[in-house]
């Protein structure tokens, strides 16, 4: 089926390929694109993919492999240092996981945390997007250079200045709420509270100007027509902009749920390691604490695998919501 | 355009809350800079002032004098430059497979892609760690290098592929009719074209890899003089007094390069995102 110069198992398979043809010569009935690459090789795709392949096979599929591997044995100090043999545990780890009530509690903190950055995060991020289609080129530049100020922070950078901001004695932000030396960080609540804003105000320029980018590439006729039509601005945003940039909104929110769900500097920078008594830990801190910080390498894998499993389900939704819309990938 | 002209008094309130929120977004930023600033009485004062009289660098050179910050900073840069530039290069070629040619596989390869982009980069840490202790890896840069070079080509290959994309099949076989070989045409037309989508791209592998911060926790344990930036800046935080003057001056230096690269690339990153969105 195949002609002898393509290797068995390249796209010729799919296609019928006329027999007895040599390679170089073009095919006349239907000039596909499949027809002219295959004029250099099969193997061409290949060689040119084989770095990348090499490097995410080496140092990310393979350890996903030991991270699930880890996660089913005995792995602690003694293990690491060879004192104790490593042995197969089965599902011990995740048995003592999911019987420990602090990994539901976490658990749930992460989910509703992230949930909380997500929300907000794109409802500012839509808002002053709208926002920037009313207003004239100069104060649309200050924000916008405001806003690429704050995405372009570190998380080490942002966190440390939005502690300091919030410091009981030394910052402007207690003084000017008259707060006295309320400490944000003592209480769990105003701690999530504290780091929510931070994530709001590192992670809000991304949507925004995506968001922007999208309302601009909307026909301007259409936005005309509505506004004409007596319909208010919250009107248009839900009736006529939200629709049409549906698949926008489907990447910022995938994205936002991924990045969210997987926030470790800020909880631990800002929160000193996931705060008093691990108050704030979310899954990703608690997996570091319990691997590096109580040597439990088997058990901070287990979360791991957990937490692979959770962004894995969001893929399998987004890849799904990307199908529906008729993708090419 | 009409609706606006008709709502003039509303757009003045939408400018006035721009800028307002502008200022609020700015804030942070100014403020950091501000107490770097500021004379280490200043940022001890219990009513702290939004301005100084007497700015001085002190914080600066305390952090340069005693942290070997000039020395992380370098280090910094190493991994960031050379996680760049291998990933620009590797993605560009990466690219060109999965959207220049057509191969059993191909769909399979671009959801591996996608799905690589999920995986949590800080999950894979204790693997990651005893891999690089089995290589000798621990305690240099190469042990950063390499597992950000890892992590950000999925998405550098991802964003790539419109770009790639974008370029007409027909200047690929006009350059074959003209007797260019497959690589000379890969790099001296391709490259070129594509290379504002390589800019773009490469602002994303370079924050991830300047902003890290648990590889650089977990993998250079012992060897100081190996350690990149977020971690001297966290030499700064102590438990009982915190020395916000040197935090502050830490954390300008190590935003500063990051802003620069931002502003330098900043067109070609919102036109490439929406050049990433829309495809």
């Amino acid at each position: 089926m195949t002609t002898p110069d393509t290797t068995p198992g390249t796209a010729s398979t799919t296609l019928p390929a006329p027999r007895g043809r040599t390679r170089t010569a073009p095919r006349a009935p239907k000039p596909t694109r499949t027809a002219t690459r295959r004029r250099a090789g099969a193997w061409t795709p290949w060689l040119y993919l084989l770095p990348a392949l090499a490097v995410i096979g080496g140092l990310l599929v393979y350890p996903v492999y030991q991270l699930g591997l880890i996660s089913f044995l005995e792995y602690t100090q003694a293990q690491v240092s060879g004192g104790e043999p490593t042995y197969f545990k089965g599902f011990g780890n995740y048995t003592a996981l999911f019987t420990d009530p602090q990994f539901w509690q976490v658990l749930l903190a992460t989910v509703l945390f992230a949930a909380a950055c997500v929300v907000t995060t794109l409802a500012v991020g839509c808002a002053l997007a709208v926002l920037l289609t009313r207003v004239r080129a100069l104060p649309r530049l200050a924000l916008m250079v405001a806003a690429l100020g704050a995405w372009a922070t570190p998380a080490v950078t942002g966190s440390t200045v939005w502690v300091f901001l919030f410091d009981p004695d030394f910052g402007p932000v207690n003084r000017l709420l008259g707060l006295g030396d309320f400490s944000w960080t003592y209480g769990r609540y105003s701690a999530f509270a504290l780091v929510l804003l931070e994530v709001v105000w590192c992670s809000f320029p991304f949507v925004m100007v995506t968001v922007y980018a999208g309302i601009k590439a909307i026909p301007s006729e259409v936005l005309e027509a509505a506004a004409l039509d007596g319909a208010s601005q919250w009107r248009i945003w839900r009736s006529v902009m939200a629709p049409m940039l549906r698949p926008i909104l489907v990447v910022v929110t995938i994205q936002s749920i991924i990045w969210d769900f997987k926030l470790f500097t800020q909880i631990y920078v800002m929160t000193n390691g996931g705060g008093i008594a691990g108050q704030n830990l979310v899954l990703n801190v608690y997996a570091y604490q319990k691997a590096f910080a109580s040597s439990q390498y088997s058990l901070g894998s287990a979360i791991g695998v957990v937490m692979l499993l959770i962004l894995l389900a969001v893929t399998l939704v987004y890849l799904r919501l990307l199908r529906r819309q008729g993708e090419e990938l | 355009m009409t609706s606006l002209r008709i709502r003039r008094p509303g757009r003045l309130v939408a400018e006035a809350v721009t800028l307002l929120v502008a200022a609020a977004v700015a804030f942070p930023l100014y403020w950091m800079v501000l107490s770097a600033l500021k004379p280490a009485g200043e940022i001890q004062s219990t009513e702290p002032r939004p301005w100084t009289l007497s700015p001085s660098l002190d914080s600066f050179r305390r952090v340069f004098d005693q942290q070997e910050f000039g020395r992380y900073f370098l280090n910094s840069l190493i991994v960031a430059g050379t996680v760049v530039l291998a990933s620009a290069l590797i993605a560009f070629l990466a690219a060109t497979a999965v959207t220049r040619f057509r191969f059993r596989f191909r769909t399979t390869l671009l959801v591996m892609f996608l799905v690589a982009q999920m995986v949590p980069v800080e999950a894979l840490t204790i693997p990651l760690f005893f891999l690089m202790r089995d290589f000798g890896q621990l305690n240099t840069l190469g042990s950063l290098i390499l597992p950000h070079l890892a992590f950000s080509l999925p998405f550098a290959i991802w964003m790539l592929r419109g770009f790639v994309k974008a370029v007409p099949e027909a200047l690929e076989e006009q350059a074959q009719i003209d007797g260019a070989s497959r690589t000379r045409f890969l790099w001296q037309i391709l490259f070129p074209l594509v290379f504002p989508g390589l800019v773009a791209t490469s602002v994303f592998s370079f924050i991830s890899t300047w902003n890290d911060f648990l590889f650089a926790k977990s993998f250079l344990i012992s060897d100081t003089s190996q350690s990149t930036l977020p971690m001297a800046l966290l030499v700064f935080f102590k438990p009982d007094e915190n020395d916000w003057g040197g935090i502050m001056a830490g954390s300008t230096v190590m935003t500063l390069p990051v802003l620069v690269f931002f502003v330098l690339v900043q067109r070609r990153l919102v036109s490439g995102l929406g050049g990433a969105v829309k495809d």
